[in-house]
């Protein structure tokens, strides 16, 4: 099975066939690397910028103001932090100027912690990014996600944030994007660029299909009517395996909701759910204080207060100014599986 | 032509640089971007707008820049990306008094923003005039964006960027010499800083220390000059020759104009006249009379024509609707798709 750098790659292998993508930029995303995660190699309208992150937001507006589609890069997203009022632009653009620019413009960056990346290879954006009004965010959970949530959005009119977590680059999916060979040595034979000297090298692309996963559409990972866990990105492997464990040792029934969007989100689904659990915690990695699922939450309390029989719960990352890097920093900084287990444990076990 | 006059044009031939109709022209839509901007303050000091910005003393640059522009929509025609002095241009383009009196008295019937944005900050798409943003210097960034799509179509559009001087401080700026002079990859982008000495209220010397903010085009061997832009003659041909240079060699140019700042930095500062900024538009005036082009008379029925149109113009946008507070979740999304949560 690819893995989500790859599906990246063949997804914006088939918008640019298909979608006339004709700019993925950014630092290093063209040859001879294709991207520090190698999301971008062999793409063939992947180009380098100068090491800029405001020019990279900047020339992605201008591409979208002459009507074109564009895939821009921040090669982490602990360096988008300077073009917060360039992305806060993009998104009131179309509002500025009363429907007239509409900036159909998708920007890429990797992000959270997991890969022990210290203090500025381990930041979370999307709680920032939910307040940047207009624009769509997405983050995929594993590489057939990732292939079709970028799909839509390339495909959609709006600027959207596609924010893969770094440390599911390399982690392969569970189900073939159509068209894809299903020997995975084939698929690396084709797409991955050799080592050494790759001046004569181009990928072969496998005729890759389109799928979409629509913004705004979550997915229910794992059935359940004792708890809901709603979490997206990373978290959605690490939570599924707190459901498990919570069903084999305690034989728990936990719903596990992968929110895939977190701008437009999908309340009818959490909606649904909660009004089958009642109950229900909310995990991510982003910190703590002013946290996108303290929205998510206060949502829960006002809408669906009499459909609960516990407190709603967020676990998240703890309000300090980094993730440090020796492994008892990180792993004490950002929610871990005992965590996640326990909170969900109280939760079930509390008696209203 | 009487021997008076040729006599003067003797002594002004740059005044024969030009047809007579374009020098009469751009004369013309001087007066008219003035008396516009004059009635935008007016209009806020009547109590009619909260706020005004706007371009008095630049007339001699802007008129030219639209006069020159390639106008039209999308990726073939020139694009615009102007910051808040800019009436001057946009009338040269033909915008009519009223859309800028719209604007400054934020009504739905204002095209550009619907009644959402301050004064001078347009929007129009059928011109390629992207709409104008209140952070300083944001607009070199995009700007490298639709020069990049005009180099690879071809287009014989261009792209240009104005600003102002103190702007120049911030890493845009910077960034803009440096995408569109990148060797083998330049972009077809006219970079322009209108220079009036000031930033609000901190005068050039204060911020720096390069002799001409020309000369930072010049480390990356962008094409540079300075200019009076207090003339329209020198404007226009100075002008004219860099967006030919560009159309042809798809190479970035640089202009910095030296321009001047009539009524203070904006409603903020006052909003009034200056006695001690150079007027482009009364310089031209004695240009033109003491060459015969234009007559006392001309010049006062023009200003008295203009002036009531004006009024008339604000007389009506006085009566035309409020944007309704409902229209604030329109176009939060393209095609207006919801964006409401609670709607979710
Ligand atoms: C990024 C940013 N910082 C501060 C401001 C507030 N501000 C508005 S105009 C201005 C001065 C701009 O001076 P200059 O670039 O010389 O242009 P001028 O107004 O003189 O034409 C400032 C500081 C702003 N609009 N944007």
């Amino acid at each position: 099975m690819a893995n989500m750098a790859q599906a990246i790659r063949l997804a914006l292998h088939y918008a640019h066939k298909n979608y006339q993508l004709n700019d993925v930029f950014g630092q290093d995303v063209g040859a001879p690397l294709g991207g520090v995660f190698t999301a971008t190699q062999g793409v063939e309208c992947a180009w380098n910028t100068p090491l800029d992150e405001r020019g990279i937001i900047g020339m992605a507006m201008g591409i979208a103001m002459a009507g074109q589609r564009c895939v821009a890069e921040i090669q982490f997203a602990d360096y988008i932090f300077n073009t917060i009022d360039l992305l806060k632009i993009a998104g009131n653009t179309n509002w500025a100027s009363y429907g007239q620019y509409p900036m159909p413009l998708v920007v890429m960056t990797p992000v959270g912690a997991g890969i022990r990346g210290s203090m500025y290879h381990s930041h979370s954006f999307e709680s920032w990014a939910s307040r940047m009004a207009g624009w769509k965010i997405v983050i995929p959970s594993d590489a057939l996600d990732a292939y079709g949530l970028l799909l839509s959005s390339i495909l959609d009119p709006n600027p959207v944030l596609f924010m893969p977590p770094k440390a599911l680059m390399r982690v392969k999916g569970e189900s073939l994007i159509p068209g894809e060979p299903d020997n995975e040595k084939d698929l690396k034979n084709m797409i991955d660029a050799p080592l050494g000297d790759r001046t004569e090298w181009f990928a072969k692309w496998p005729d890759v299909q389109e799928y979409l996963v629509p913004i705004g559409k979550a997915k229910v990972v794992i059935p359940g009517n004792q708890l809901t866990m709603v979490t997206w990105g990373r978290y959605v492997q690490i939570c599924k395996q707190v459901a498990e464990k919570l069903k084999s040792e305690l034989g728990y029934q936990v719903e596990l909701i992968d929110l895939r969007s977190i701008y437009p989100y999908d309340w009818q689904a959490i909606k649904a759910s909660v009004q089958k659990t009642k109950r229900i915690l909310f995990i991510n990695e982003d910190t703590e204080v002013t946290n996108f699922a303290e929205h998510l939450c206060y949502r829960v309390t006002q809408e669906l207060f009499y459909d609960l029989w516990a407190r709603p719960q967020v676990v998240a990352a703890k309000n300090i100014p980094g993730i440090g890097l020796h492994p008892n920093l990180e792993d004490a900084t950002v929610p871990h599986v005992d965590e996640i287990y326990q909170a969900a444990k109280a939760i079930i076990q509390e008696v209203p | 032509m009487s021997s008076k006059s040729s006599q003067s044009l003797a002594q002004d031939k740059d005044l024969l640089m030009l047809p007579k109709e374009l020098v009469l022209k751009m004369y013309d839509h001087m007066v008219y971007s003035r008396v516009l901007e004059e009635r935008l303050i007016k209009i806020y000091k009547l109590g009619d707008a909260f706020f005004w910005i706007g371009a008095p003393g630049e007339e001699a640059w802007g008129v030219p820049l639209g006069l020159l522009t390639l106008k039209g929509q999308g990726p073939l025609f020139d694009y615009l990306h102007l910051h808040y002095r800019c009436t001057p241009t946009l009338v040269a383009l033909g915008m009519p008094m009223i859309d800028s009196i719209r604007l400054i008295m934020n009504r739905v019937t204002d095209i550009s923003t619907g009644g959402r944005n301050f004064s001078n900050h347009y929007c129009f798409p059928k011109w390629n005039v992207v709409p104008v943003t209140s952070p300083i210097e944001v607009q070199y960034l995009a700007s490298i964006g639709t020069a990049h799509v005009q180099k690879k179509l071809n287009s014989n559009g261009i792209t240009v960027v104005t600003g102002g001087d103190a702007g120049t401080a911030e890493g845009d700026f910077a960034s803009c010499l440096i995408w569109s002079s990148r060797p083998g990859q330049e972009l077809p982008v006219l970079i322009t800083v209108q220079n009036n000495q000031w930033g609000i209220s901190t005068a050039y010397q204060g911020q720096h220390g390069e002799s001409k903010i020309a000369d930072r085009a010049k480390a990356f061997n962008i094409k540079n000059r300075v200019i009076n832009g207090l003339d329209p003659i020198e404007t226009y041909l100075c002008l004219k020759e860099d967006m030919d240079y560009i159309r042809k060699n798809k190479k970035p140019a640089f202009i910095e104009a030296q321009v001047s700042r009539l009524y203070g930095h904006s409603s903020a500062s006052g909003g009034n006249r200056s006695v001690e900024q150079p007027c482009p538009i009364d310089v031209f005036e004695q240009r033109l009379l003491k060459a015969n082009f234009i007559s006392t008379d001309l010049i006062k029925n023009k200003k008295e024509e203009y002036e009531k149109q004006a009024q008339q113009a604000q007389n009506q946008v006085r009566t035309e609707m409020a944007p309704e507070a409902k229209s604030i979740w329109d176009h939060i999304f393209a095609q207006s798709e919801n964006a409401d949560w609670r709607n979710f």
